[in-house]
């Protein structure tokens, strides 16, 4: 495949909550929760970030990164699950934002978790097509847990972006592939503020299942092992599950080490994958394989067999920060300066 | 503000669209169709071009706001600040994901995009420019939209409050 990984920037929110904050609230001894879930701490958003300014924070640093001019980029997909409007595209602002108006298309993607990776498949296609010289394929989110709910302890916001073109390919794309099944793990009906889940439901029929089929299926079609890969990066709702499905699948810690983000910053989705991604582009030399396997409720798996080129070793991450510092720093906040942020007080009618 | 008029400052507030005159080399923001600092005002007309700020700055002057304008309840208390960008024009503008003690005049700042109001629950959301802290040297600049048009006469005065 000729199109590629030209620039990526990758933008989470300051601030930080704690699984054992949450359990003291909610009466539940949520330090060993967090334990369980291998979730150390959350990100959370601000009053004044959404989908859309987290979208906007990471494609700057990709554009700036890749010294991309903006009137170059001929598509703009957000993959979300909480964009901020119901009807009015994220994409539009986001592409204002950025100076890449007026000449281009743009539209939102919602397939839960794994809508960013959708949208690097399309950008794959009209890059490789050659109906644009670059694609630009956003995952991000601001998910919330209903209050005292499992997800509460991990849904958090971040946001990654990724340009696609076939000029100066730091990441060589050398195969796609999906696994989509009608599984119905994980939803929010329309108006609804919080969705719901069908508790264990979501691990072997749904995350274990299509992870699983998808990966092996790249790695048949490419005659690749695990031990083919430097490293692995896996959707990760919470810090186990990816870790067990590596081992499923065969791959070691030290391939997962660098993909596995969630630990430190929560679920962020659509973003999810993407930022242990960015996190492995962050520190990756040449000639380096990594297998990345998406996930969505609903039920499907997006995997990609990537391979450094001798272009990442020039490319200027100077811009921007790394991922590692997202993962290290922020600001831990209580619960209730949590509720006020995210909504969950009721302040009347304006 | 009514959305047809929020939406005529969007080159601004997303992307920092001022003007520069290129008789003197004064840079304006919000843009200017005519130089107040030349000596002829009427010679800098059609020599003012459209000129993007970097977003880079420092904090000349702030306050803490203790008692929140509409829509900015879920913020207090928070720094609104006056902006001295490297090219020159003084910008107001929010400093967040910062503590209030931790500003300080002087303190270098990039700009960053946020949400600036809501029109309640139902309507639209407005989005624009503040500031963050750039505490990391390194980091990024914002990266800047393509020019906006010069400005056909002179724009309606935008305080540019955050």
């Amino acid at each position: 495949m000729k199109a590629g990984i030209v620039s990526y920037g990758a933008y989470v929110p300051r601030y930080r909550i704690t699984p054992a904050e949450i359990g003291r609230v909610w009466g539940s001894d949520g330090e060993s929760m967090g334990e369980g879930l291998n979730v150390r701490r959350k990100s959370v958003p601000a009053p004044d970030e959404d989908t859309i300014t987290i979208s906007t924070e990471a494609l700057r640093i990709a554009l700036v990164r890749g010294a991309i001019d903006p009137q170059q980029v001929g598509a703009v997909y957000v993959g979300s699950e909480s964009h901020p409007y119901a009807v009015k595209p994220t994409a539009t602002v986001v592409a204002q934002a950025v100076g890449a108006t007026p000449f281009l298309t743009a539209a939102d993607f919602e397939f839960a978790c794994k809508a960013g990776t959708a949208a690097i498949q399309t950008c794959l296609g009209l890059v490789g097509a050659e109906m644009i010289r670059y694609g630009v394929a956003i995952g991000t989110d601001t998910s919330q847990g209903a209050p005292g709910d499992a997800l509460e302890y991990s849904a958090s916001a971040g946001g990654a972006a990724f340009v696609i073109g076939q000029e100066r390919v730091i990441c060589q794309v050398r195969r796609t592939l999906s696994y989509t099944t009608d599984t119905p793990d994980f939803w929010r009906r329309e108006g609804q503020k919080y969705p719901s889940h069908s508790g264990r439901f979501t691990g072997e029929p749904a995350y274990f299942r299509h992870v699983t089929e998808c990966a092996r299926r790249m790695m048949e079609t490419e005659g690749t092992t695990p031990a083919d890969y430097a490293h692995v990066v896996f959707h990760q709702p919470n810090g186990k599950f990816p870790q067990r499905v590596g081992k499923q699948l065969g791959f070691s810690d030290a391939q997962m080490r660098y993909g596995l983000v969630t630990p430190d910053i929560g679920n962020t989705y659509s973003a999810a994958a993407l930022i242990g991604l960015a996190n492995v582009l962050d520190r990756a030399a040449p000639h380096e394989r990594i297998l990345v396997v998406g996930y969505g409720s609903g039920a499907g798996s997006d995997a990609f067999d990537l391979e450094t080129t001798d272009e990442i070793a020039s490319f200027d991450r100077s811009h921007g920060r790394p991922v590692q510092w997202y993962l290290d720093s922020g600001t831990e906040i209580p619960y209730a300066v949590y509720a006020k942020f995210r909504g969950k007080i009721h302040m009347g009618e304006h | 503000m009514s959305i047809a008029r929020f939406w005529r400052e969007t080159p601004r507030r997303y992307n920092l669209g001022g003007s520069k005159c290129t008789t003197c080399g004064t840079t304006y923001f919000p843009p200017r169709a005519v130089c107040p600092v030349c000596p002829v005002h009427r010679q800098s007309i059609e020599k003012m071009i459209p000129f993007q700020l970097s977003g880079e700055g420092e904090v000349l002057s702030f306050t803490i706001v203790h008692e929140a304008a509409e829509g900015f309840e879920l913020q207090v208390p928070y720094v609104l600040a006056l902006v001295k960008t490297v090219e020159g024009p003084v910008l107001t503008g929010q400093i967040v994901d910062a503590a209030p003690e931790a500003v300080a005049i002087g303190l270098k700042v990039r700009a960053t995009f946020r949400k600036l109001r809501e029109e309640g629950k139902a309507g639209v959301i407005h989005y624009g420019y503040k500031f963050t802290p750039a505490d990391d040297p390194s980091f990024a600049t914002s990266a800047r939209g393509p020019p906006v048009p010069a400005p056909a006469e002179n724009p309606p005065r935008d305080r540019a409050r955050a």
